[in-house]
């Protein structure tokens, strides 16, 4: 068994409190979107606009964290071995096969994760935190002469959820796709990841 | 040390005992005048007008700043659209006009003797200082005409009712600012009783708890009237004709011109009135499109007194079995039909209807042309939406009712409903006389015929604001149903969403956890084989 430490102290953190933020966020965005009642408008309104503070001094940090130390470089997208992974997802995966890509310190994410989670950087959040500040000023930008919809910027708004929303569903999921179903999970909580003997065989 | 400091103690204590005994200080007044003292004022008044000429030896402008004001002429030309409007004109859905019923209207009237049109309007002793200015609270004035009763008098005439006589020198020698109880002496009871009419007043303002109106707390703030409905030279500021629909301004500063109306929630709050709470900048924000009304006023008729909320005239007429006419009450004891004027629907504490409003507020007037077939007919529209930029969303109290028409001119008309004499309908029950009496009076035609058809009157909500922990809160808008459900062209978070957007982002969302289901399914029966 090999064992590889993969996510760093910061890196752990961030993602765990990012995802406590983000399905605060859901809760008490879905609540504002009308979509059920559960602590009030007034009180969804507060809680999502903490968060969302919360939230965005959390990515500030992550991107710093990201440049400096490089590991922004783990996004790249990458069309290689894309379809050996996809194949293991819809076929290999029911054989018991093990998965074909074998994570290392310097590329961590399978290509297809990659791809998911540079769409996560480069489409979903931007949208969602554009979206969000236009939402959260838009009354100081309709007097500074920046003539928004309200309709408009709280629509993209909703997109950028659902958008969110699809990916932690996808993303929980994922995590039980390990060599165990806890594989992932433990790496997530510990850093280390431990590899499977077999891994990267039919890859390689 | 000590026993300086208990010396300039006993001192001070000793000079002021002995200022106090050499001259007690007055009775800290506002103003600078007692009218006890005024030689004019100590003598026997038989009339009225001889108290206003009194008056007018000092306060010389008086009467004139009067004759200038809506108050005396009830009429005003609306600047926006040349519309000719005042008590004397509108026809409202309550007791329908003034014309021939100025016996009866006009009690509250600021004038003497006004019963028919040789009323003389240039008359400065005719002006009634007293009721705006009796501190006493001993002044009255009759029917027919408005004359205060200086010995007892029978009133109305054949009514057997005896108003006793009240002094008019020893009110006179009390005079002085206007009050909740002068103003409110006729505006507490427009529509022929206590709050029958506004819905935001009543007589529960003329001593009112906090929780009725905040500003007005008869323990707190203790504001009057003309706190806010300042009086510059008579003139009282604030209309319900040409009301303001948006003051974007700030709040007025001592020394600073300005001309916007200084009765506005913003006249002293001005934009940004939240300071605490929970998302004051939020609550600011609103300020563009929501009239502070909107969440200050909760509901209206908050004191106690119900206020009329439809008032349908074509059930009106039925008698006993002996040809008299009768009341029925509810079990509050609140008439809900009288011969006299049909059938009425009265309620407290009423949540407000909401509507987008500008200022501006055209009525139907006299000749304009109105058909049942049309609907339901605006006794006052008022303009303004959500794009014109002007507007704010307002709550309103809307007066339903069912009125009578001239059918074949289409036209409203100014039935002759009070009086002793053998049209008014109130005595004779024959709605085709009184229509002929009221319209040949005001010179205008009518066929002879009579209908009913709907109409509606808009009130803008702007009395009992509550304290602030009693604010609507955001959840009564924000949501489907909720008190702006009708509040047409603007986005509100938690009632509007695009509905394409909800269906494809629902579809998304459970597409993708139907398939990491399906795909953990598979996995677990591949598993066990």
């Amino acid at each position: 068994m090999e064992r590889i430490y993969i996510f760093t102290r910061f890196e752990r953190f961030w993602h765990w409190t990012q995802a406590l933020l983000i399905i605060a966020m859901l809760i008490t965005g879905f609540e504002i979107h009308g979509t059920y009642s559960l602590f009030g408008f007034d009180k969804a309104g507060q809680l999502h606009v903490y968060a969302a503070w919360a939230l965005i001094t959390l990515w500030v940090f992550a991107i710093f964290w990201h440049f400096t130390t490089g590991e922004w470089r783990q996004y790249l997208p990458s069309f290689k071995k894309i379809d050996v992974v996809i194949r293991h997802y819809a076929w290999g995966i029911f054989q018991g096969e093990p998965h074909p890509f074998k994570v290392t310190r310097a590329r961590k994410h399978n290509p297809l994760q990659a791809f998911a989670y540079l769409g996560v950087k480069l489409l979903i959040n931007p949208l969602v935190w554009i979206s969000g500040l236009a939402y959260l000023y838009y009354n100081e930008l309709n007097a500074a002469g920046v003539a928004l919809s309200l309709g408009l910027v709280a629509t993209l708004h909703t997109i950028g959820a659902f958008m969110m929303l699809c990916f932690l569903i996808a993303h929980v999921y994922l995590i039980t796709t390990g060599h165990t179903v806890t594989a992932h999970l433990k790496a997530m909580i510990s850093g280390w990841e431990e590899a499977d003997a077999e891994h990267g065989k039919q890859a390689s | 040390m000590k026993i300086s400091h208990l010396g300039l103690l006993a001192s001070l204590l000793f000079a002021g005992i002995v200022q106090a005994a050499d001259a007690p200080a007055p009775t800290k007044l506002n103003t600078t005048a007692d009218h006890s003292k005024f030689k004019e004022l100590q003598r026997e008044f038989t009339s009225g007008p001889e108290v206003t000429k009194a008056c007018l030896t000092c306060h010389t402008e008086a009467a004139l700043q009067i004759h200038r004001t809506k108050h005396w002429t009830w009429e005003l030309v609306n600047p926006l659209n040349q519309q000719r409007l005042g008590k004397k004109n509108v026809i409202n859905n309550y007791c329908l006009s003034s014309g021939t019923n100025l016996g009866a209207c006009a009690t509250c009237h600021v004038g003497y003797g006004w019963v028919n049109s040789s009323f003389d309007f240039k008359s400065q002793e005719n002006v009634d200082c007293l009721v705006c200015h009796d501190t006493s609270g001993n002044y009255k004035k009759l029917q027919g005409g408005g004359q205060p009763p200086v010995k007892d008098t029978e009133n109305p005439p054949g009514s057997g009712k005896i108003v006793k006589a009240i002094d008019l020198a020893a009110i006179a020698q009390k005079v002085g600012k206007t009050s909740r109880d002068t103003c409110g002496a006729c505006h507490f009871f427009g529509g022929g009783g206590d709050g029958v009419k506004h819905g935001d007043m009543d007589s529960s303002l003329a001593s009112p708890e906090k929780s009725v109106d905040v500003h007005m707390d008869a323990t707190g703030l203790d504001f009057t009237c003309s706190t806010c409905h300042k009086a510059p030279a008579h003139d009282v500021v604030g209309s319900r004709y040409t009301p303001t629909g948006k003051d974007a301004g700030d709040a007025h500063i001592r020394g600073k011109v300005n001309k916007s109306n200084p009765a506005t929630c913003q006249s002293c709050h001005g934009q940004t009135p939240h300071k605490t709470g929970t998302q004051p900048a939020k609550l600011n924000q609103h300020s563009d499109k929501v009239a502070c009304q909107t969440c200050h006023i909760p509901q209206f008729a908050r004191g106690g007194v119900p206020t009329k909320m439809n008032w349908d005239w074509s059930t009106a007429g039925k008698l006993t079995p002996e040809g008299k006419p009768m009341l029925k009450k509810d079990a509050h004891g609140h008439v809900v039909y009288d011969s006299r004027k049909g059938d009425f629907v009265v309620a407290e504490n009423v949540t407000p209807e909401y509507a987008w409003f500008n200022g501006e507020v055209t009525y139907t007037l006299l000749g304009d042309k109105v058909d049942k077939a049309d609907g339901i007919t605006l006794i006052n529209a008022l303009g303004g939406n959500a794009s014109d930029g002007r507007s704010l969303i307002w709550p309103m109290k809307v007066m339903r009712g069912s009125q009578p028409y001239d059918p074949v001119n289409k036209t409203l008309v100014k039935p002759h409903v009070a009086g002793n004499d053998d049209t008014a309908y109130w005595k004779n029950f024959n709605w085709e006389k009184a229509i002929e009496t009221g319209m040949k009076d005001a010179n205008a035609p009518f066929s002879g015929k009579v209908d009913f058809l709907k109409t509606e009157m808009y009130w803008p909500i702007t009395h009992m604001v509550a304290p602030k922990e009693k604010a609507v809160g955001c959840n009564e808008c924000h949501t489907t149903g909720g008190r702006l459900d009708n509040i047409q062209g603007v986005y509100i978070p938690g009632r509007d969403a695009n509905q394409w957007v909800n269906l494809i982002g629902w579809l998304a969302a459970g597409g993708t956890l139907a398939g990491v289901m399906l795909h953990g399914l598979v996995r677990i029966v591949r598993r066990k084989n």
